[in-house]
């Protein structure tokens, strides 16, 4: 049998040896981080918080829709005023998502690859929506294309009805979901720089090329993240479009409207069992989110190693 | 293609970065524009290749004027200091992405990879992606999607600059002996006067937006000709002083001013020696010699470098010496000698290069 034995070079007693560690690692902590009863109490404080105002009104909204049975849940929902605001909802997604799409893509290009005079002003103008109350947005279309506003006499000389109809629901929601795309990009295509796109012009890329061979693949994850949170607030919108919409059953009722009069009627269960829709529209975007947010993460850092 | 640059001047908002430059780059020469950041010849390399506009002054090809002729028209290649390789695309599609938009087809497309690849050693590498190699593969890749369509001209942004040393030297000597097989006309920035010196054929100094001096390595080194210049190239002892009698004092050794150099009587003057170009002796050595104590002496590396002050330590100057001659000298830290300078080159000093070198 061998046995090994290992000898220090400088002979040190373990005890000498255990106080030095023991130091470090007072020093550290002292040196890094807070008591750990303060630890304690913010995690509890911010747990705390969370839960009560976050995840109880989650599970609220579910427990409230299922409790008179799934038989009543199924009710609500397949009737005909609730499936026409959901068809109403989806179809003014439908229409207000790939619009801001577009402009949103539109206005991220020429922000961060081009210098040019009221750039200042476009990016103020384009956080515009954010800043403004829903409810004013929905009135600003009310002072411009209702009956008195100022296209009103023309509107009605025509017979064209935007508000309280279809058209006014679609100006609303797109007015309050303008920025979320072109925020995305902006940020994103800001801290990814241009020399890809230039690289490609020099090799004998047009404008086109360019944007479809290597700006479009470069830049999908953080689109896909604008255009996800733009079509949870485009469903979600209840201020600007409630304002438009003049309410009427069956026609101009998206599904937050609906939540809103199932409520006002006392129709608690009915009322829950829709929100319950939307509250799982919400957490899928949000799992959506959260991937997309680890992709674009990783993108950036091997683009800059 | 012969490249001139006539009359180019461009501002960024109130920052000048290029004043009235004119510059003929010759045909098939490899030329450096070298100068610290901030001396615009980034941005002159930027306009050369269309991806800035200048605000004043014209661009020509040959006899084709280009100032308005859009980058993608300009036939060139151009490779970017951090690569700008396409993370999406494999190292294959990257080269081949020039030629897929100029409409090549594949069947030609197909070999001219390959050849690129074989001419910058990474075959087999094809169906990898830039994030799997290493920063000198990268850069070669880049190298070769800019040559892969055959462009007139080459432009290359610091291509050494994010590299590390040894990658560094090796990719110097290879760009070399590359330009030295196809004689493209050939424009590369750097910051590094050692690089310029190595890799090109003429070399182009800026500072502040302007043109300091051309030449080939050898002119420019032997002949600065200017303070900055001097200064720029390497270490040197810089001495600061005022013209008395048509003569700069340094210590205790006197120094005719030239006339063409600008100096008046009364100026104040900056004077340059190279370390490599100052004697040591045991014996002074007339009255342009003088009196100094060696401080520290240091034998690791090609030549002996020696740390002395004159005038009682007023007066710090560095010396390098061959080994074979500091044998014969045998100098300790304290022994007190005789330097004499071998040549020193004053220009009036501009207040500001004063202020900024003291």
């Amino acid at each position: 049998m061998k046995t090994l034995v290992v000898t220090s070079p400088v002979p040190v007693s373990p005890t000498q040896s255990q106080a030095t560690t023991r130091d470090a690692k007072r020093a550290a902590t002292r040196a890094t981080s807070e008591p750990r009863l303060l630890q304690w109490f913010l995690i509890a404080l911010a747990v705390g918080t969370m839960g009560l105002i976050l995840v109880v009104p989650l599970f609220v909204v579910f427990s409230e829709a299922f409790s008179k049975g799934l038989e009543l849940y199924k009710a609500s929902i397949v009737n005909a005023e609730a499936m026409s605001a959901i068809k109403l909802t989806l179809l003014v997604a439908f229409v207000a998502v790939p619009i801001n799409t577009v402009f949103g893509v539109a206005a991220a290009w020429a922000i961060t690859r081009f210098q040019f005079k009221g750039k200042g002003a476009l990016i103020t103008l384009i956080d515009l929506p954010f800043a403004v109350s829903p409810v004013i947005s929905g009135l600003i279309f009310v002072l411009m294309f209702g009956r008195r506003g100022i296209f009103g006499p023309f509107l009605q000389a025509h017979d064209w009805k935007i508000i309280f109809a279809l058209p006014g629901i679609i100006l609303a929601t797109l007015f309050v979901t303008f920025p979320f795309v072109a925020r995305q990009l902006i940020a994103f295509m800001e801290s990814q720089g241009a020399e890809e796109e230039e690289a490609a012009v020099t090799l004998g890329a047009n404008g086109f090329q360019t944007f479809w061979r290597i700006t479009l693949p470069n830049i999908k994850w953080a689109l896909l993240t604008g255009i996800i949170l733009c079509n949870a607030r485009a469903m979600g919108e209840f201020g600007a479009v409630s304002v438009v919409s003049g309410h009427v059953r069956g026609q101009t009722n998206t599904i937050p409207l609906q939540v809103e009069i199932l409520y006002n009627e006392y129709q608690y269960t009915a009322s829950f069992a829709v929100a319950s829709l939307l509250t799982f529209l919400g957490l899928i975007t949000l799992g959506i989110k959260t991937a997309l947010e680890w992709k674009t993460a990783r993108q950036l850092k091997e683009g800059q190693t | 293609m012969q490249i001139s640059v006539r009359g180019v001047s461009k501002n960024f908002g109130a920052f000048r970065a290029l004043d009235n430059v004119s510059l003929d780059i010759p045909q098939g020469q490899l030329v450096a524009l070298l100068g610290p950041s901030g001396s615009g010849k980034t941005t002159l390399l930027r306009i050369i290749a269309g991806l800035e506009a200048p605000d004043e002054g014209r661009i020509f090809y040959g006899d084709q004027d280009v100032t308005n002729c859009s980058t993608r028209d300009r036939g060139i290649g151009f490779v970017f200091q951090h690569y700008a390789l396409f993370g999406h695309m494999t190292i294959f599609d990257n080269i081949a992405f020039g030629l897929r938009v100029r409409k090549w087809k594949n069947e030609q497309i197909r070999p001219r990879v390959l050849e690129l690849l074989r001419l910058i050693q990474l075959e087999g590498m094809e169906k990898r992606f830039p994030s799997q190699l290493s920063g000198g593969q990268r850069q070669r890749v880049a190298l070769a999607r800019a040559l892969a369509a055959q462009p007139q001209v080459m432009l290359l942004d610091e291509p050494f600059g994010a590299l590390d040393a040894k990658v560094r030297a090796d990719l110097r000597r290879w760009i070399r002996s590359l330009h030295d097989e196809i004689h493209m006309t050939s424009v590369f920035v750097t910051h590094d006067q050692e690089e310029a010196f190595e890799v090109a054929d003429f070399v182009v100094v800026m500072n502040r937006g302007k043109i300091e001096q051309m030449g080939t390595p050898d002119e420019v080194f032997a002949r600065p000709a200017s303070a900055f210049v001097t200064d720029f190239l390497g270490r040197v002892n810089v001495f600061h002083g005022r013209v008395q009698n048509g003569k700069a004092q340094i210590g205790e050794l006197e120094v005719s001013v030239e006339a063409e150099h600008g100096s008046v009587e009364g100026d104040t003057f900056t004077a340059y020696i190279r370390p490599h170009e100052v004697e040591i002796d045991r014996e002074p050595h007339g009255p342009e010699s003088m009196q100094a104590a060696v401080s520290r002496v240091n034998r690791t590396g090609s030549t002996v470098k020696v740390a002395l002050f004159a005038q009682d330590g007023q007066l710090p100057i560095d010396v390098e010496l061959p080994h074979e001659r500091e044998a014969t000298l045998n100098l300790r830290a304290g022994d007190i000698v005789w330097v004499y300078p071998r040549q020193v080159r004053v220009f009036a000093a501009p207040t500001a290069s004063v202020e900024s070198s003291s």
